[in-house]
């Protein structure tokens, strides 16, 4: 088998396995055993170890061997105490390990994050500790869910049944109590080599696998490729006449020609083209994992951060969601502070809204009224996000439902997303443009074809201002004046909503819901391709937030009349200047020009 | 999906990781197969192109042949090369004669320290893997070094479901290390696999020998070998038994070499 002295076989795929579990509950030994049991040492090693321990009066332990072996690494052998290789009949392992760190949780979390499998170690004599259950519940944040416990130390306790069934029991309680199942309680000693690669006489009362027969039930991890297709874009690149979106497939699959959406902005385009240097044909098509760059159809505005997915299967996007996480910073995590969050490629300030239940998790007791949370210790929490994030929950696609939190400028934390409900009005409003956006039934004619004939684009022109400012002369001016240059104007008067389309409305809902119905008319008419100019009150911010949602994917443009507050309108009038609506509205068709809403028929503009 | 192409995607995505996240990035580029193969993976994770700067440390005391590769292949590719140099030392009549360690330090770490500072690089790309040596083994993908370059190995930033170190203090640097997964064997197949052109020094000459790692002409040795091109060190490679670095005279220099050279600096 590999050699570990050497540069391993690895031209077949390997399982990657971690081992866990409390200090001195004998995880080199297991180690040792493991490579020893399955011929993966270097020849000569294990008697030359052996011998050492003779002469030096010692009994002999697989701990020396695994000290022998890295200390031969510091001598530039080229053996690696971070990636030990062995394997069975079966297939090739490595164990994912750091030992002898100060901070072993930051170690214990880099290397289980990567594995596919893990043993967890109890020692018969002193039963279920600390870290067991520490290391317990991060395998179940980490998402880890091939886990065998291996009961260790056997024969220091006679190899009795009963000690058996009592941690088993103990532990199976404290899984539970997460939802993990084990896949197996084994009883061995690793010292003595008792149920790992055989099963031995001494309990006959065991009829379970060995150790490695465990292992070699464990299963690969899955591609990903059934699930929805998630691409967080990782970066836009124009290094020639190609504009290449870069990055990783995080789950399903994606070929040319798919219609695509990306989150959080809703934009959508079909892809192009794959593309790929220095390979036999162009590919047509991708799955997980791979890193990849395509084109798209129209040059729409994407950025880092984004997530694309297929137009049928979006993401949810909040700035709000529940999660479990686990922490390993030298401050707390607390609330009232500022943390950023990184999911996948976006990146984002949160702060903790609520802590649900702060755990200590080496008991899994409840740390009740507890605001925060110290190194090593996990909670159940609420996060609110600067800006809304595009991802999923952890238990649909666990690539895009998980995150870390780096305070400063170090990563302390990590988590998993489980629950998500909308909560605020914004919300609300975003998940129903989402659930409107995927059912919408298409018409034949595309946008792009409507706006051609039209000489302009569909556009939500929202003229806001204070009572009296002079918004709606303007936006009469403004209809009639592209009405004159036969562009398709129209004012969408609320007052006219109100009277027909909202006439059954009561007074305590009038409000917000007049607002989502006079959104949901300017869609009709954007979908239409027409130039749609609505005005608004400036106290009521929150509904031309909504309107803007609404109109979604339609271009919105902001005419502010007055300089009342700060905002990020397109254009700023004072109130002379809309005065002389005239001109003012000239203004705006010169800054409808620019931006290519107005194109003039057959683009004469 | 095969092995090479998971360790390839891999790479790809922290070469981009890295190209987006530091405004200020080069990239080292000794000649040999490691850094080579990572010029060809940039060139695969940017569509054809190598927009990052390849700095090139040079310690005068290089194969000649080395730097004939260097400069053919720094043409043909397109690349931006920096060449970099501790002057002062070698002014100064710097040579391994005066210890190995000595050499290697005032040469090479000081020689990138000069670069680095000249150019206010932010994050540096290097090809050192974790097979190679026992401090390497320990390595991140994204490694902070302090102003002074130092690491400390005993204290590092945990790395998680591809979620990287990218912020730092002033004065302090990241390492990147996009094929630290890979093995030995992995690079030769990949190279086997992609026809990457190789510099010959690692084929077998017609005596039966060739350097099985590239460094400084005093300081690296030959092994015995009869592979004479890439199918043939990818099949003495599946039964080797001594390690890849045995011709690097710095590391047997003393038991704990590399941990130092590495603690302050040392690629």
């Amino acid at each position: 088998m590999g050699n570990n002295g050497s540069a391993p076989d690895l031209s077949s795929r390997l399982l990657r396995l971690v081992i866990v579990g409390h200090v001195d509950h004998g995880k080199s030994t297991l180690v040792g055993r493991l490579l020893s049991d399955t011929g993966s040492l270097p020849e000569g090693k294990l008697d030359f170890v052996k011998e050492i321990c003779i002469q030096q009066g010692k009994d002999f332990e697989f701990a020396f061997l695994l000290d022998a072996l890295q200390e031969e690494q510091e001598q530039g052998i080229t053996i690696d105490t971070s990636q030990i290789f062995f394997g069975t009949a079966k297939r090739k392992y490595v164990i994912i390990d750091a030992p002898g760190h100060k901070e072993f949780l930051k170690n214990m979390v880099t290397g289980a994050a990567d594995a596919e499998a893990a043993l967890l170690l109890i020692d018969a004599k002193e039963g279920v500790q600390e870290q067991s259950r520490r290391h317990g519940y991060i395998l179940k944040l980490l998402g880890l869910t091939q886990v065998a416990v291996v009961i260790n130390k056997m024969d220091l306790v006679d190899y009795d049944e009963k000690v058996y069934a009592k941690i088993k029991s103990e532990y199976t309680a404290f899984l539970e109590s997460m939802g993990v199942v084990a896949r197996e309680f084994i009883p061995v000693s690793a010292k003595l080599g008792v149920n790992i690669a055989a099963l031995k006489d001494e309990m006959p009362w065991y009829n379970g696998p060995t150790v490695l027969k465990m292992l070699d039930q464990f299963e690969k991890k899955q591609a990903a490729d059934h699930l929805p297709f998630r691409f967080p874009v990782q970066d836009v690149y124009k290094f020639d006449e190609r504009r290449i979106i870069a990055g990783r497939v995080e789950s399903g699959k994606l070929k040319v020609g798919d219609r695509v959406t990306f989150s959080p902005s809703n934009k959508k385009a079909i892809v192009k083209s794959l593309e790929a240097w220095s390979v036999p044909e162009q590919p047509t098509s991708a799955s997980s994992s791979e890193s990849i760059g395509f084109t798209l159809d129209e040059q729409i505005f994407v950025e880092r951060g984004d997530v694309c997915t297929l137009t049928d299967e979006l993401p949810i996007v909040s700035t709000t969601f529940d999660a479990n996480v686990f922490w390993m910073g030298k401050r707390h995590l607390e609330k009232g502070r500022k943390f950023t969050l990184k999911l996948n490629t976006q990146e984002v300030e949160c702060e903790v809204l609520e802590f649900k239940k702060a755990i200590d998790a080496s008991t899994l007791e409840t740390l009740s009224n507890q605001d925060y949370i110290a190194k090593n210790d996990v909670a159940e929490l609420t996060l609110k996000t600067r800006s809304p994030v595009a991802f999923d929950l952890f238990g649909s696609i666990a690539t895009t439902g998980r995150f870390v939190l780096v305070d400063e400028y170090d990563v302390c934390g990590g988590g998993i997303i489980t629950t998500y409900t909308p909560t605020t009005h914004a919300e609300k409003i975003r998940d129903e443009v989402r659930t409107r956006d995927f059912n919408w039934i298409k018409s034949d004619i595309k946008p792009e074809e409507r706006a051609y004939r039209n000489g302009h684009c569909a556009a939500l022109i929202l003229i806001t201002g204070e009572p009296g400012s002079g918004k709606g002369p303007l936006a009469r001016t403004l209809e009639l004046n592209l009405f004159q240059n036969n562009f398709q104007s129209y004012l969408l008067d609320r007052r006219n909503v109100n009277l027909g389309v909202s006439a059954d409305l009561n007074e305590s809902t009038v409000e917000d819901e007049s607002a989502r119905r006079l959104g949901e008319v300017a869609k009709l008419f954007l979908d239409a391709g027409h130039v749609v100019i609505s005005t608004s009150n400036a106290f009521h911010k929150e509904d031309q937030e909504d309107l803007k949602l609404l109109a979604n994917p339609y271009q919105v443009v902001e005419i502010q009349v007055g300089t009342q507050s700060t905002s990020d309108a397109d254009i700023i009038l004072s109130l002379d200047e809309a005065k002389n609506t005239k001109e003012a509205s000239t203004k705006i068709q010169n800054f409808l020009k620019e931006k290519k809403i107005l194109m003039g028929h057959n683009y004469s503009i | 999906m095969d092995h090479l192409d998971e360790l390839e995607n891999q790479s790809i995505f922290i070469l981009r990781e890295a190209y987006k996240n530091f405004k200020n990035l080069a990239m080292l580029w000794s000649i040999g197969k490691d850094s080579t193969i990572l010029v060809w993976l940039a060139r695969k994770a940017f569509f054809g192109h190598c927009p990052i700067p390849l700095v090139h440390i040079d310690t005068t005391y290089k194969i000649p042949a080395m730097i004939e590769y260097r400069d053919h292949y720094a043409k043909k590719w397109g690349l931006n090369l920096v060449v970099g140099k501790n002057q002062k030392a070698l002014d100064e009549g710097m040579n391994h004669e005066k210890g190995r360690i000595v050499c290697c330090e005032a040469l090479k770490t000081q020689g990138l320290h000069c670069i680095m500072e000249e150019h206010g690089y932010t994050g540096l790309i290097l090809g050192i893997r974790r097979d190679e040596e026992g401090t390497r083994a320990k390595e991140r993908y994204f490694s902070p070094r302090d102003k002074n370059f130092e690491w400390n190995f005993k204290d590092q930033p945990p790395e998680l479901w591809d979620q990287y170190k990218t912020t730092f203090a002033d004065d302090t640097h990241i390492r990147i290390h996009p094929i630290l997964h890979w093995t030995e064997l992995n690079v030769w197949e990949y190279i086997l696999r992609e026809k990457i052109p190789i510099i010959d020094l690692y084929f077998a000459t017609p005596e039966g020998t060739r350097y099985r790692s590239l460094g400084c002409a005093p300081c690296t040795g030959t092994i015995q070998s009869q592979a004479k091109n890439v199918e043939e060190i990818v099949e003495e490679l599946k039964n080797v038994t001594t390690s890849e670095r045995s011709g690097r005279a710095q590391d047997q220099e003393d038991t704990y070499a590399m941990q130092k050279l590495r603690a302050r600096g040392y690629m």
